[in-house]
């Protein structure tokens, strides 16, 4: 980058804060659609919106068709749609288990996911997700026999992608709302198998 | 270009560690800066505005968080074009949105081809990871046309052309004591592929699955 325009130095809060005064100036931006874009986030979109889709998805085949079909269309059928690339569901099976990872940048699945958590954008998991799955779910506490197929998805292009996770064991007399509450939002990235934690935490 | 961004199979930065309850924003100023990257930056031109991360020196880029890094491009990215200077050469800049003349492009590969990555190195914007470039693989999936980061990260075009989803095995990527069930499948546009035309050991030992 530009020596002359190296503010590195400075506090990133002072840094945005001129940021953003110079790109309202401007009209780029306008405050108030900050605003309303974290709030976005705070507030409707997040891990909730794919663990809806996922427990349609256990409890309605006809869901789940379309789902695996055109992710984004059935997105849009629960409210969720996005500006973000076309999204694909892929479905965790007792042969295949799916991973999702941008090793380039952080590309995921904002509209049914929310921005990604730290792991999700941290170097360890770009780098090794693709060239070593295995460890990198052992990372997680998530261990996978040699004869399931790790299938890892690279979002090099505009495609998003969420994993349907299996659906635990002993669920069978549950309704869907209490199924989504089971659905983690890193199950849905492929790092955790529901129903394998001792004390599973639900994620937000 | 070669950049220290494109992490695909590096090694040394260890464990990845999950942050129990993670809160959506670990600062107030990241609370602005989604808007303000994805606002100003992924929604003006993402391939320009990732190319701006990925020029970010590599020490830079490595020292600083994800949101520090959005913060730089889009400094660097204004500065650049101006911002400094004068704010009506900036407006214009932003409007440089995708607008090119649109052309229908005929796909080249069908699904179950057999293909190979470029040995190839651009030296601007390119969402060719360094791990594929010359490996085979399988186009699993037609993902129809889209544009072409290498060219519109530079506004030289939009070059719409076809994205596959093409899958490599693991064994091919990273070599023989990897698991031989796993793969890998990456979005790639069609600049980027050749057919592979090689005999002998393929790059996927299987069929695709009907699924995808």
């Amino acid at each position: 980058m530009s020596d002359d325009h190296d503010n590195s130095d400075r506090d990133p809060a002072a840094r945005v804060k001129a940021l953003e005064g110079m790109l309202v100036r401007a009209g780029l931006v306008d405050s108030a659609a900050l605003d309303a874009f974290a709030e976005t986030y705070e507030q409707r979109v997040g891990p909730r919106n794919g663990a809806r889709m996922v427990a349609k998805s256990w409890v309605d085949p006809a869901y789940r068709k379309r789902l695996l079909a055109d992710a984004s269309a059935a997105a849009a059928e629960l409210g969720f749609a996005g500006p973000e690339g076309r999204l694909t569901a892929v479905e965790n099976t007792n042969r295949v288990h799916n991973l999702i990872v941008c090793t380039l940048c952080s590309c995921y699945p904002w509209s049914v996911l929310g921005p990604p958590p730290l792991w999700y954008r941290s170097f360890a998991y770009r780098s090794r997700a693709v060239s070593d799955p295995r460890g990198v779910l052992r990372d997680f506490g998530t261990s996978l026999a040699d004869d399931i197929e790790v299938r890892v998805w690279d979002s090099t292009a505009e495609q998003r992608y969420i994993v349907i996770p299996e659906r635990p064991a002993g669920t069978e007399h549950m309704t869907e709302e209490e199924l989504a509450a089971l659905v983690t939002r890193d199950s849905m990235v492929g790092v955790e198998i529901l129903g394998s934690r001792p004390a599973q935490k639900k994620s937000k | 270009m070669n950049g220290v961004h494109d992490m695909g199979g590096m090694e040394g930065f260890g464990r990845v560690i999950r942050e129990e309850n993670e809160p959506l924003f670990h600062h107030d100023w990241e609370r602005r800066m989604i808007g303000i990257g994805v606002l100003a930056g992924y929604r003006v031109n993402a391939d320009e505005f990732r190319h701006a991360i990925e020029r970010i020196a590599p020490a830079d880029y490595l020292a600083s968080s994800y949101y520090e890094r959005w913060l730089r491009a889009a400094e660097g990215l204004y500065a650049q074009k101006g911002i400094s200077g004068s704010e009506a050469e900036l407006v214009a800049v932003a409007k440089v949105a995708a607008s090119r003349p649109r052309r229908r492009a005929r796909a080249r590969f069908a699904v179950g081809d057999r293909v190979r990555a470029r040995i190839m190195n651009p030296p601007g914007h390119t969402r060719l990871p360094r791990y594929v470039r010359g490996r085979r693989g399988r186009v699993i999936r037609d993902l129809g046309e889209n544009v072409f980061p290498d060219t519109n990260a530079h506004h030289a075009g939009e070059n719409r052309q076809h994205v596959y989803t093409v899958e490599f095995s693991a064994r091919e990527l990273f070599g023989v004591d990897r698991n031989p069930r796993d793969t890998v499948r990456l979005d790639l546009w069609e600049d980027y592929l050749e057919r592979d035309k090689s005999t002998g050991e393929g790059a996927v030992r299987r069929k695709p699955s009907k699924r995808r």
